[in-house]
């Protein structure tokens, strides 16, 4: 879990991380990766923005996602996730239509959906109410007991927080508290809160 | 053949979402059939003088669409960060430029097929008696517009002051490819119609060297 002020860095570290942008300096590498990236399986990712289709329905944004990774019988993989983010009722809704929650479920649904070995989140809980929070938090142990190596940033602590098993604070790009060094979690996470 | 499905699911993607929002052609073709009409009141051409400024308009209303065409092409990937999801999709970038240049040409080609019959119209030209010369030309001439404006509009996207952005460098970018188009174009309209093969020729290496160009360099242009 990533924690740190606004501007600290982690939205960057992410989007490298996620290869969206490159690094200007320094060599991204992966435990068990020789190579720069994560062999041939891209980290799923979950911006700030949803990363998906406003004129597309939900249904339709899974599919286009899952025919540009070669996922295999993306139809009903497209349905099984949309059943599991609570969306399948509204699949032939556009995304436009969307709360802020589900468009959330959604972005969250199209980074599962190459079932990636890696999943990157940046604040994911952003227009989740404390429904959806649980639900991102139960989705997230799943996937984590099923190998998933899940890595996040969050704002202080929350149910989604007590599931980190590691937890860094940067500060201007740096990191300033890692709990493999000594630190809590509570103090990583709180960490100049008034 | 990952570069050819790739394509083929973003083309059909590009076109879904036009044809479900209809901002693109709605604005273009009315405001190319807006600019034909004007000029057709304003100069009042006889045919002869139909004949020799026509292909001229024609080709600078063909730049005016294409440019308020081009300008969203990547602009509106933008309000989601779609941009980014697509290049954590596709293995290869190029297909992201290929299905929007695709859907750009075809765009312009559908615009310039409806602006057709009002140019025979309102200037007189009978446009049938090389009708499949003129299609090749507006085919060309469309596909180099779309290849050095969807290029153009990667770039232009990412950039402050955009909107003026785009239209500065795609000017003097298409200069060769409108004049060559409109005097290849304006020898099809003659009484006797020439067809010009070295212009047609032109037209095709240029489109052929600026699609060699974005295959090559495209994924920089996409990097943030």
């Amino acid at each position: 879990m990533l924690a740190g002020r606004n501007g600290s860095g982690k939205t960057t570290l992410l989007r490298i991380a996620g290869q969206i942008v490159r690094p200007t300096a320094g060599k991204l590498s992966f435990p068990g990766s020789s190579a720069d990236s994560i062999g041939n399986t891209r980290p799923g990712y979950v911006g700030h923005s949803t990363m998906v289709y406003d004129e597309l329905t939900a249904e339709e944004n899974l599919l286009l996602f899952a025919r540009l990774q070669k996922v295999e019988s993306p139809g009903a993989r497209a349905e099984d996730l949309l059943r599991e983010v609570g969306l399948y009722e509204r699949r032939a809704s556009l995304v436009r239509t969307f709360s802020r929650g589900m468009r959330q479920r959604i972005a969250i649904a199209r980074a599962l959906i190459h079932r990636p070995p890696v999943l990157l989140l940046d604040e994911p809980a952003t227009g989740l109410d404390p429904l959806g929070i649980a639900w991102l938090a139960n989705s997230l142990r799943d996937l984590n007991r099923d190998g998933c190596t899940i890595v996040m940033s969050l704002h202080g602590e929350s149910e989604i927080s007590s599931l980190a098993t590691r937890a860094v604070r940067l500060d201007a790009g740096n990191v300033i508290a890692d709990t493999k060094a000594g630190a809590s979690l509570h103090d990583i996470l709180t960490f100049g809160a008034a | 053949m990952s570069l050819l499905s790739n394509t083929a699911v973003l083309l059909n993607k590009e076109l879904r979402t036009e044809f479900r929002s209809r901002e693109l052609l709605t604005t273009t073709v009315v405001f190319i059939l807006v600019v034909l009409i004007l000029f057709s009141f304003a100069i009042s051409p006889t045919t002869e003088e139909s004949r020799e400024f026509g292909p001229g308009l024609l080709w600078l209303a063909i730049l005016f669409a294409a440019s308020l065409m081009l300008q969203p092409c990547f602009l509106r990937e933008q309000s989601n960060d779609t941009l980014s999801s697509l290049r954590l999709a596709v293995s290869d970038p190029f297909s992201i430029f290929l299905a929007k240049l695709i859907a750009n040409t075809l765009f312009l080609l559908l615009t310039e097929l409806i602006m057709l019959p009002f140019f025979t119209i309102f200037y007189n030209v009978p446009v049938f008696p090389e009708f499949h010369w003129l299609i090749l030309v507006l085919f060309l001439g469309s596909l180099g517009i779309s290849v050095a404006g969807t290029a153009l509009s990667a770039i232009s996207a990412q950039a402050r002051m955009r909107e003026l952005l785009l239209p500065l460098l795609l000017l003097p970018l298409l200069t060769p490819v409108l004049v060559v188009s409109a005097t290849v174009t304006a020898s099809l309209f003659e009484r006797e119609p020439i067809v010009k093969g070295r212009g047609i020729a032109f037209l095709a290496v240029f489109d052929i060297v600026f699609l060699t160009a974005l295959w090559l360099f495209g994924e920089y242009l996409l990097e943030e």
